[in-house]
């Protein structure tokens, strides 16, 4: 076959990993077991720091996942906080999920807290006071000022609101949809790889298939079979995106069944699961989180086109690429509209890919100095 | 070699089955079948008020509706039985459905086989033209807009990365990396409407024209103006498809010049005292190309597929637009003609690949390897 001449062995790689995993066991409990076996990943890390747009891409990515996590207590309608008749309350807890199971306050169920409020309870909410689903058709369409930050869209729905609640759609799906893909990808590559022969003859066919089917289509199709759903497009982009990374692994697990100390481990006496997951895996992972990075990137653009296209997620759940092929229409009055998901989707997709490029270079013995 | 050769076609054979019989059963249990989507949507018709009759009578002129042999249905009376106790056929069991299910559609496919095996690819259900025909429309248009976009990304592309690997970490390397990265997470379909709006629009600038692939009547029009009325009509369209693909393909050929550059024998010539120009564009330039032509390989199939969305927005009429109009109708001969061709062409475009590869490196042989 061609591709296995595709990469090189990276001997100098190899060798250093090698290292960290058979000088392991000698010391099954002492202290070099933890100084060597880290020694790696720390490594990768230090390199990884050097560059000040590594850190940069890595420091935008964990703040929107902690904004995703934390959607409804950034941006809610509901008061975090309520005194009223020297009664405490915390209405905010009922909006959220598990919570909202069991009816905190079922007295609240028709209160105005605006009414409350003009007869001087004390009323604090969150960081954005509106949810994503909050109309008022008072104020349709106005531009960004001190209560509407990013504006509100046809609706009168407070434009940043429904940014914050959509990080939660369009990160998930990445996430999830990247999850999937590398979970299948792994588990084909890795068969082919290590047990070539009838396998790898199917696995390979088996990927070609994958390949050869329009991707594009394929989750059109896939998405029109299953009904709506969130959760859906994530398994539609991962049933279709996991050729590139059963390749991957395949290449690396062939590269590294025959190295000295898979037969060492052979000779030994190791059944095949252990030698697949605890020898060569730890090896061949690096290049997979690489491609995962950067593979979160395009699932958040496949979303967002899907979404484009009518096959996103059904209102009023917003996602990025949903909130942007709506301002379409509005695009000519209404900026604001267009501009700031399109400001999240590019700060997201330009973070993963730095991030992904950051850590292929940390990783690669070869560009160390 | 030519053993090899022989050997992936042939190879090729059951793949080619398994893409269609896979796609062919994917479009199926898609919801919605083409005369019910043609009722609704044609007369304005809901699915209730068009009689059963006139439905299957479409389905079976379609070849939707198949007679099973009595000697299946018998077979599928006997299963249904055995695995529920009793054989109802109204409402009837899941195993009985299924069973119905995978039958007829075992049977069109045959018939769809058969068709193909005499290139026969039938006709489209949404206007009853011979769906070759159809993709002999739409491949010019896709193929004249893909080969100037892949003509744009490598040109521009290429030597862009060769500067980044050869200023490794300068200024001007990751300026070029942020701004490419930038171009790429900007959602196409965002930046087409922001140009639709701002240079065809009318409102601001009228520059271009707001759909098509040529202005109506362009056919006629003398060679010179039919050319540039083409242009005209692409530009805002290939610039979308163009500057999302920067990044990959200049990150790309900058690790390849990356790895070339560290090699013995870059070093060797440098040593020997050729001039830097010289080494960098006769040596190490040349085997940097070595791993663009994997990438080559998969160019062919994007060629002829067309890109979907900017197709969409720009009202261009190619085999993107074609393979989605045909998904929402269900046209089943058109999807499945256009998913065979492209995964034919998918095969091939691989296999041209291995074969470039051991062209132009000789040290890559077809040998097996040896144990």
């Amino acid at each position: 076959m061609v591709e296995e001449k595709d990469n090189p062995p990276d001997e100098a790689e190899v060798e250093e990993e090698q290292l960290d995993l058979v000088a392991a066991p000698q010391t099954p409990q002492g202290p070099s077991e933890e100084i060597l076996v880290p020694r790696y990943w720390s490594m990768v890390r230090g390199q990884f720091n050097r560059r000040f747009l590594n850190r940069v891409g890595l420091a935008i990515i964990l703040t929107m996942v902690v904004v995703a996590l934390l959607a409804p207590f950034l941006a809610n309608g509901t008061p975090v906080f309520v005194k009223h008749q020297s009664q405490i309350y915390f209405p905010i807890l009922q909006t959220i999920w598990p919570i909202k199971k069991l009816n905190l306050y079922p007295e609240l169920k028709e209160v105005s807290y605006k009414d409350w409020e003009k007869k001087g309870a004390e009323v604090y909410y969150t960081l954005v006071p509106y949810s994503y689903d909050d109309y008022d058709l008072n104020s349709i369409l106005m531009p960004p000022d001190s209560y509407h930050w990013l504006g509100t869209d046809e609706q009168g729905r407070d434009v940043l609101s429904r940014l914050i609640h959509g990080s939660r759609i369009s990160l998930a799906v990445g996430i999830v949809a990247v999850a999937i893909y590398v979970l299948i990808g792994m588990f084909f590559g890795s068969l082919a790889g290590y047990f070539g022969g009838t396998v790898d003859m199917a696995v390979s066919r088996l990927i070609e298939i994958m390949i050869c089917f329009p991707t594009f289509f394929l989750i059109l199709t896939l998405v029109a079979v299953l009904p709506p759903s969130p959760f859906y497009i994530p398994l539609a982009i991962g049933f279709t995106g996991w050729t590139g990374i059963a390749r991957l692994m395949r290449g690396e697990f062939l590269k590294l069944r025959d190295q000295d100390f898979i037969v060492a481990c052979r000779a030994q006496g190791m059944k095949n699961r252990r030698i697949i997951w605890r020898h060569i895996m730890p090896n061949a992972i690096s290049p997979i989180l690489v491609s995962a990075t950067f593979g979160v990137a395009s699932a958040v653009l496949i979303e967002s086109s899907l979404s484009f296209l009518g096959f996103g997620v059904q209102p009023p759940t917003p996602s990025w690429g949903d909130l942007l092929s709506q301002s379409r229409e509005f695009m000519d009055i209404a900026w604001w509209l267009t501009i700031f998901p399109g400001i999240a989707i590019f700060l997201t997709i330009t973070s993963y890919n730095l991030v992904g490029e950051g850590l292929r270079d940390a990783i690669d013995p070869k560009l160390r100095n | 070699m030519a053993a090899y050769i022989v050997k992936r076609l042939l190879a090729m054979i059951p793949t080619l089955l398994g893409i269609t019989l896979l796609t062919f059963l994917i479009i199926k249990l898609a919801p919605g079948n083409p005369v019910s989507l043609k009722m609704q949507g044609g007369e304005g018709l809901k699915a209730g008020q068009v009689s059963q009759e006139a439905t299957d009578q479409m389905l079976k002129l379609y070849g939707l509706k198949v007679d099973l042999p009595p000697e299946y249905e018998a077979w599928i009376g006997r299963w249904t039985e055995r695995i529920h106790g009793s054989d109802p056929k109204d409402p009837p069991h899941f195993t009985r459905r299924a069973l119905k299910w995978l039958g007829e559609n075992a049977i069109q496919y045959k018939i769809w086989i058969t068709g193909l095996a005499q290139l026969d690819f039938g006709r489209s259900f949404k206007d009853r033209r011979p769906v070759l025909t159809k993709i002999a429309e739409a491949l010019p248009i896709t193929l004249t807009l893909n080969l100037i976009e892949i003509f744009l990304v490598y040109f521009i592309s290429v030597p862009l990365g060769v500067y980044s690997a050869l200023h490794r970490e300068s200024i001007l390397d990751k300026v070029i990396m942020v701004l490419l990265f930038i171009l790429y997470s900007l959602p196409d379909f965002w930046v087409a409407t922001l140009l639709l709006m701002y240079f065809a629009g009318g409102d601001h600038l009228n520059w271009f024209p707001l759909m098509g692939f040529m202005s109506e009547g362009a056919q006629t029009y003398p060679f010179w103006m039919k050319l540039g009325n083409i242009a005209w009509h692409l530009i805002l369209p290939v610039t979308v498809m163009v500057y999302g693909s920067f990044a990959f393909l200049s990150r790309f050929s900058r690790a390849n010049m990356l790895e070339v550059i560290r090699q013995d024998y870059v070093r060797t010539a440098m040593a020997k005292g050729l001039p830097r120009r010289k080494v960098i564009w006769r040596h190490a330039f040349r085997n940097s190309l070595i791993p663009l032509i994997t990438i080559m390989g998969a160019l062919l199939p994007a060629l002829l597929g067309g890109s979907v969305i900017i197709e969409q927005i720009f009202s261009i009429p190619g085999m993107g637009k074609l393979g989605f109009e045909s998904v929402l109708a269900r046209d089943y001969p058109t999807i499945m003609a256009i998913s065979t061709i492209s995964a034919v062409l998918t095969l091939l475009s691989l296999l041209l690949a291995d074969l470039a590869y051991v062209w132009v490196d000789p040290r890559i042989t077809f040998r097996a390897r040896q144990e």
